[in-house]
């Protein structure tokens, strides 16, 4: 039995019928066609399919899209104008805070919510944030310093 | 990952969630989904209806009661570990909450839906327990408060009836002068505790005067230490003193320690003596 979705994904509104148990990330990758958010681990602890939830950051692998419905979503896509990258993009590319990338989605959007609550995060307060995004590649030290050096092009230090 | 196939119905009011889960036979509540989703992804709970409360507004939001707080059952641990009124009046709470999972998980978890569930290495059950709470509960037969000490009541287990809901809990302030603490040893990727110790200390002319020290993660449910307390009582609080009281925490376990491939039964109950340790140390150093 299906059930009527509609959600709003980067500002474009995305609607249809879905099984209940079809879960956000599914919805936003297949439905939506956004398939910048990954599925990683699938039990809500490596933070791929991190995404914006009606402002809040949420693993969209533990949220079933019937439960957004009537909610807005900002993806990895939604987070440049299309032309111009975001500073915590450039930062991630100038630093090399990623070697094959598949973390990246997530570890960036859950970096724009720190920066959103608090725009000068020290280190440790950057690694406490990013607790729930994994990297097997990098070692998180690049990680680390790009989001650093994002805070201080988004007017933090 | 997907669950097995259940009816979605997505209640406006606790009385239509009352109505909708005494209605469909086996059906289970949704609020933020982070402890129901992940076993219904493992297909180790298959209810064939849930019946959504995330949007249900009277249960949200936390206020003052008495001289404690009152958090609805839907607030998430992100909003009670931001709240001014659980910092000041139960402050280890706040840093509880703080510490659950990671910022997503703590976006969308609520306290309704963590005691619930009541896994045992979850943070919030021990310390609620340390702090006398109450979980408030709703049903067809009315309203009725569970003390947190008798509410867990075993693995994923808990003292409610079949149909009633949590609504809200109940949280008592904290004595004036007591300093408070919650330590935990986080599973490295899940963020669970694999150890949790929740302390309350009050120190009067260098003596302790009282304490409520409660560990999780180590059995089912949440265990009181209270060989812990006893020790404390009337006791100095040296660091000697405070390292001789927590080791005494090995006498409070009843034989039926939990180990998993991760961290073995004995190596949990030899943290319990160390996180207990710290969690005293921390909460004599913040009382007075």
């Amino acid at each position: 039995m299906s059930v009527p979705v509609e959600i709003t994904i980067n500002g474009r509104v995305f609607s249809g019928e879905v099984e209940p148990r079809q879960l956000l990330v599914h919805f936003i990758r297949e439905n939506a066609g956004l398939t910048g958010t990954k599925v990683g681990c699938d039990t809500s602890q490596c933070g791929t399919c991190t995404v914006q939830l009606d402002g809040a950051i949420a693993k969209s692998c533990t949220v079933l899209a019937v439960q957004a419905s009537g909610s807005t979503v900002n993806t990895i896509e939604g987070l440049s104008d299309g032309v111009d990258l975001h500073p915590l993009q450039e930062a991630f590319w100038n630093k090399h805070g990623l070697q094959c990338g598949f973390c990246t989605p997530g570890m960036i959007m859950a970096s724009e919510e720190l920066l959103r609550n608090n725009p000068s995060p020290s280190r440790e307060e950057i690694r406490h944030a990013l607790e729930g995004n994994i990297c097997r590649c990098t070692g998180y030290q690049n990680i680390v310093s790009a989001v650093e050096e994002a805070a201080g092009a988004m007017g933090g230090s | 990952m997907f669950p097995s196939q259940f009816t979605y119905h997505r209640a406006a009011s606790v009385a239509e969630a009352v109505e909708l889960l005494n209605g469909n036979e086996g059906a289970k509540l949704l609020a933020g989904g982070h402890s129901l989703l992940p076993m219904m992804k493992l297909r180790l709970a298959s209810p064939p209806t849930l019946v959504d409360i995330g949007q249900v507004a009277e249960l949200k939001g936390v206020s003052a009661d008495g001289d404690g707080v009152r958090i609805g059952a839907l607030t998430t641990h992100a909003e009670i570990a931001g709240s001014a009124l659980v910092q000041e009046r139960a402050p280890v709470l706040a840093e509880a909450a703080s510490r659950v999972g990671d910022p997503a998980v703590r976006n969308r978890g609520t306290i309704g839906g963590n005691v619930a569930h009541g896994d045992p290495q979850s943070d919030l059950p021990t310390v609620l327990t340390a702090l006398g709470a109450t979980i408030n509960a709703a049903g067809q037969n009315g309203e009725r408060g569970i003390a947190a000490a008798d509410f867990f009541t075993g693995l994923l287990e808990n003292a409610l009836d079949d149909g009633e809901i949590v609504t809200s809990v109940s949280v008592p302030g904290v004595a004036s002068g007591a300093g408070t603490a919650y330590v935990k040893f986080s599973h490295p990727a899940s963020r669970y505790s694999v150890v949790g110790a929740a302390a309350i200390v009050s120190v009067a002319n260098g003596v302790c005067s009282s304490a409520s020290v409660v560990v999780g993660g180590v059995e089912s449910t949440p265990t009181r230490a209270a060989s812990v307390e006893a020790a404390l009582a009337g006791s100095g609080v040296g660091a000697d003193a405070l390292a001789a009281a927590a080791s005494a925490v090995s006498g409070d376990f009843q034989g039926d320690a939990m180990g998993d491939v991760y961290a073995s039964s004995e190596y949990r109950q030899a943290m319990a003596g160390v996180y207990v340790r710290r969690a005293l140390e921390a909460a004599v150093a913040r009382g007075g």
